[in-house]
């Protein structure tokens, strides 16, 4: 249990010095995810190691945020002063992030295939 | 009533009990909207206007449970290992169209905030609304939204995007499977990728890379978009 505080806290405190002396433009936790990532794929980290406490941060996750939602009663008069563009802006964006995404991918896929087929044909001829 | 809230331990018990009978009523009724989070916001508000009690009060104990949202963000480094070798397989088509899937959605929600007229606040706020809440609370910090507002905003997009995602995607011939939950992933985050992994492992799987992806893709590409926006617009 140590162990896997050691390797996350460890992690992201190196993420805070990254960001703390270079002044990227990305948060420490990010940083500090990466690393964690990057520690495992050379293996001087062992999944087994950080298996409990990884299940248990991301399972939990949602629930660390509940206070930030809480927060939203300190900006109450702001959000019901922009309700329409906040609700407009967000739902209509994120139809077009689903189609586009989904669009792109799709496309590119069927490329993919379609250049791979006519290879197959050519070496065939 | 206001004493016993002075007592930081009181109130994270108190967090934690109606997170865990949200989530329960959640699992008993399967309804999407009834979304843990949601809910226990929806119940923790009231409470506290009701009795008088301010948020200074109530983030004693919030506080410590906000902690462990950096911690739980690195994290999600090891389902990005366990997907590692699926993502190398289709890697240049996944970060193509997350990345196109995470330019489109910081653009478009700026520029329908800004036709509507929001503010500057308002509208950086919005900018990081597909990511993650973790993600996009330190994004919005770092571009100078308010963070409280972006939670409240991924929250209600998540839920929006589990509950009609698919049909939309439908609706408009998205037909691949992979596509389909990878751009979930990419707009509705974890409550996205949540309702995925209803559907089947795998599709949980790819909407957690596209969750995981584009949350990367927002923390590091949003203050320039929103920079090079900034030549256009006066925000």
């Amino acid at each position: 249990m140590i162990r896997q505080c050691a390797i996350i806290f460890g992690c992201l405190a190196i993420g805070e010095l990254i960001v703390h002396f270079t002044s990227i433009n990305l948060p420490s936790s990010i940083i500090g995810m990466l690393l964690l990532t990057l520690l495992l794929k050379l293996e001087w980290i062992k999944l087994e190691w950080i298996k409990g406490i990884a299940d248990f941060l991301v399972n939990a996750l949602p629930f660390f945020f509940v206070p930030a939602g809480v927060a939203v009663m300190l900006y109450y008069d702001l959000i019901f002063a922009s309700f329409w563009e906040i609700l407009v802006a967000s739902f209509g964006s994120t139809i077009i992030v689903l189609v586009v995404t989904g669009w792109t991918h799709q496309h590119l896929r069927v490329r993919t295939k379609k250049n791979r087929s006519k290879r197959e044909k050519l070496i065939a001829r | 009533m206001n004493w016993i809230f002075q007592n930081e331990l009181v109130i994270i018990a108190f967090t934690a009990i109606i997170y865990f009978g949200a989530q329960k009523l959640q699992k008993k009724t399967g309804i999407v909207v009834l979304n843990p989070i949601l809910i226990t916001i929806a119940i923790i508000i009231p409470f506290l206007i009701v009795f008088h009690i301010d948020y200074e009060v109530y983030n004693k104990g919030g506080k410590y449970i906000e902690f462990f949202l950096k911690p739980a963000v690195v994290a999600l480094g090891v389902p990005l290992y366990q997907q590692l070798e699926k993502i190398k397989k289709q890697a240049l088509h996944i970060i193509i169209s997350q990345l196109i899937g995470c330019l489109v959605g910081i653009v478009s929600v700026v520029l329908i905030a800004k036709m509507m007229g929001a503010s500057k606040e308002i509208i950086f706020s919005l900018a990081p609304k597909s990511v993650t809440t973790p993600i996009a609370i330190e994004v919005s910090k770092t571009i100078g939204g308010i963070a409280p507002l972006t939670a409240s905003v991924v929250i209600v997009v998540g839920i929006f995007g589990a509950i009609f995602g698919y049909g939309i995607m439908k609706l408009t011939k998205v037909k691949n499977p992979i596509a389909q939950s990878l751009s979930m992933g990419n707009a509705a985050h974890a409550v996205g990728t949540s309702k995925s992994m209803e559907i089947s492992p795998n599709f949980g799987a790819m909407s957690s890379i596209g969750l995981i992806i584009n949350g990367i893709f927002t923390a590091i590409l949003s203050p320039y978009i929103l920079k090079l926006m900034g030549h256009w617009i006066t925000f």
